[in-house]
């Protein structure tokens, strides 16, 4: 075995100890869980009283509530700790190269977010939309008790086909029929895009550029900040503007214009970049937050653990 | 039939939505071609999930070089959707108890909302998370102080960075609230953050918005004309 990789399974096997050490001693990465009965009255026609049915809901506690009444440890919601701190510490393995660890927690992402978004589209586009249109008194019966739709709208057996000539591509042959429902979602994308871009981008951007250069108070009087930067508003989306319009050589007042307009363009992409950066980093903390609070308790920025 | 169809379709579709948007009567055409569009992209989700399925399949079977990750893959695939699917733990919804299926399929405590809490969420997020440290090793690698638009740039990234955090309010507390009749705390890393953000950041972002929109309705019209027909692809089939 090389001395490096020597070396770095004894970090991990140590890392390891350290954390079953942890868990077992202050039960550290552990989810503590209570369960709630919710009892429904439901009218029925047929008999006088009306019938009480009691729900089962399951409630995370905070890990400072687990000795009160009713609450339990969950092996469920501590096995999944345990995964997604797995899964954490997988994906960031990559920062020092691609591993197998990397690789496996890359697959495990993969196949649930396919199935994650594959799932969603089924019960709030397929069920919901295409069988409630279609179907609706068996929907009303089975998966859409409070469906509203009354007749089945037969005009929704046209998505129905197009549905199945998309899937169509998936046959060895004929994938040519794929291409009217993918027409129908260009054409739609277009249409709807284009109104939407010029509506609320467009018009409403120029709409809100148009504001007073000289900005007066209540009382009247001129407020030179508020002006300065009404005209700075004004002045720098005309530049910009000046330099996307290639119809024109950037010469002489236009060139001025345009080389104005690369310095504001160059401001917002700096702003852009920090922007960015810091919301990546927010993530970042985001899920530092969760390995070194929920999982290990070494931190408790919320309070969750006082008094234990 | 092949291509012509396409075209008088794709045409139809995206003139009957611009239409509703004028005429009152036609609103109801506009959204129920909205909510076919949603569905045939619900079906696509299912057509991207086949394609994943055939392929992953096939490097399983002729034993590629990672056949393995295919496997891992298939089985988060297949474990996902069978508990979203069958609405594995979801207890009926208290406005229909009597009905089983009933209660939403993310609901609290089933089994798919495990995948999203401990599987999805922190996947996802790591992920971009990550993006992180990329952005910022891509900025040390490719940024120079060269020029003046370049020197612009990375004084705004990093005022912006700084101003955002703890450290920038703290470095520049000190300067007086008002200062020789003036409001000295403009200077103020976080204020200087702020007018950046909201004057020449907004201006920028605005002219680009605009931009973009025009070139979306051009590219729109090009597809609805027939002009642009990139989107059926080669003619051999």
């Amino acid at each position: 075995m090389k001395p490096q990789t020597l070396g770095w399974t004894l970090l991990m096997v140590v890392g390891g100890a350290f954390l079953i050490g942890r868990a077992v001693l202050t039960g550290a990465g552990t989810v503590y869980v209570q369960d709630v009965e919710i009892e429904v009255e439901i009218e029925d026609e047929a008999e006088e009283e009306a019938q009480v049915v009691t729900l089962q809901r399951v409630e995370q506690v905070p890990p400072n509530a687990r000795s009160e009444p009713g609450v339990r440890l969950s092996y469920v919601h501590t096995f999944g700790l345990w995964v997604a701190a797995a899964c954490t510490l997988g994906i960031f393995s990559f920062l020092w190269g691609d591993n197998p660890l990397y690789k496996v927690t890359e697959a495990i992402f993969v196949g649930s977010s396919a199935a994650y978004a594959m799932v969603v589209a089924f019960w709030s586009e397929l069920v919901q939309n295409l069988c409630g249109n279609l179907l609706p008194d068996l929907m009303r019966e089975t998966l859409i008790p409070g469906l509203k739709v009354e007749e089945p709208n037969l005009w929704y057996l046209v998505p129905l086909v197009m549905a199945i000539m998309l899937l169509w591509r998936l046959m060895p042959s004929g994938g040519w029929i794929s291409r009217w429902p993918l027409a129908f979602f260009i054409g739609a994308t277009a249409g709807f895009r284009m109104m939407g871009y010029l509506e609320a981008d467009f018009t409403q951007q120029i709409s809100n550029t148009i504001m007073p250069l000289i900005v007066t108070g209540a009382d009247g009087s001129f407020q030179f900040w508020a002006s300065l930067k009404n005209m700075t508003i004004v002045g720098s989306v005309l530049v910009c503007l000046t330099y996307f319009f290639f119809s024109v050589e950037h010469t002489g007042p236009v060139g001025w214009a345009a080389r104005l307009g690369i310095w504001v363009l160059m401001i917002t992409f700096g702003a852009s970049f920090g922007y960015t950066v810091m919301g990546r980093i927010a993530l970042l903390a985001g899920r530092l937050e969760f390995l070194f609070d929920d999982w290990l308790w070494l931190i408790d920025p919320l309070g969750r653990r006082l008094d234990m | 039939m092949k291509r012509t169809v396409p075209l008088i379709i794709a045409g139809t579709v995206g003139f009957v939505l611009i239409v509703s948007y004028f005429i009152p009567y036609t609103e109801s055409w506009g959204e129920d071609a909205m909510t076919w569009f949603n569905i045939l992209a619900a079906i696509a989700f299912v057509l991207g999930a086949g394609n994943l399925v055939k392929m992953h399949l096939k490097k399983i079977s002729d034993q590629q070089a990672g056949w393995g990750y295919s496997a891992i893959t298939l089985a988060a695939f297949f474990f996902t959707l069978i508990v979203g699917m069958l609405k594995i733990g979801v207890t009926p919804s208290e406005k229909y108890p009597t009905n089983a299926w009933a209660g939403p399929y993310d609901q609290a405590g089933s089994a798919f909302r495990w995948v999203y809490d401990y599987l999805f969420l922190p996947l996802s997020a790591t992920m971009f998370a990550m993006l992180a440290f990329y952005i910022a090793s891509a900025a040390f690698r490719a940024f120079r102080a060269k020029n003046v638009e370049a020197i612009a740039l990375l004084t705004t990234a990093f005022i912006v960075l700084l101003g955002r955090t703890y450290a920038g309010v703290w470095l520049t507390d000190w300067i007086p609230e008002e200062s020789i009749g003036l409001e000295a705390d403009a200077l103020r890393l976080d204020n200087v953050t702020g007018t950046i953000m909201n004057t020449f950041n907004l201006a920028g972002m605005r002219a680009i918005t605009i931009g973009i929109a025009l070139g979306v309705a051009s590219t729109s019209l090009k597809v609805l004309l027939g002009v642009d027909r990139s989107y059926l692809g080669s003619t051999d089939d």
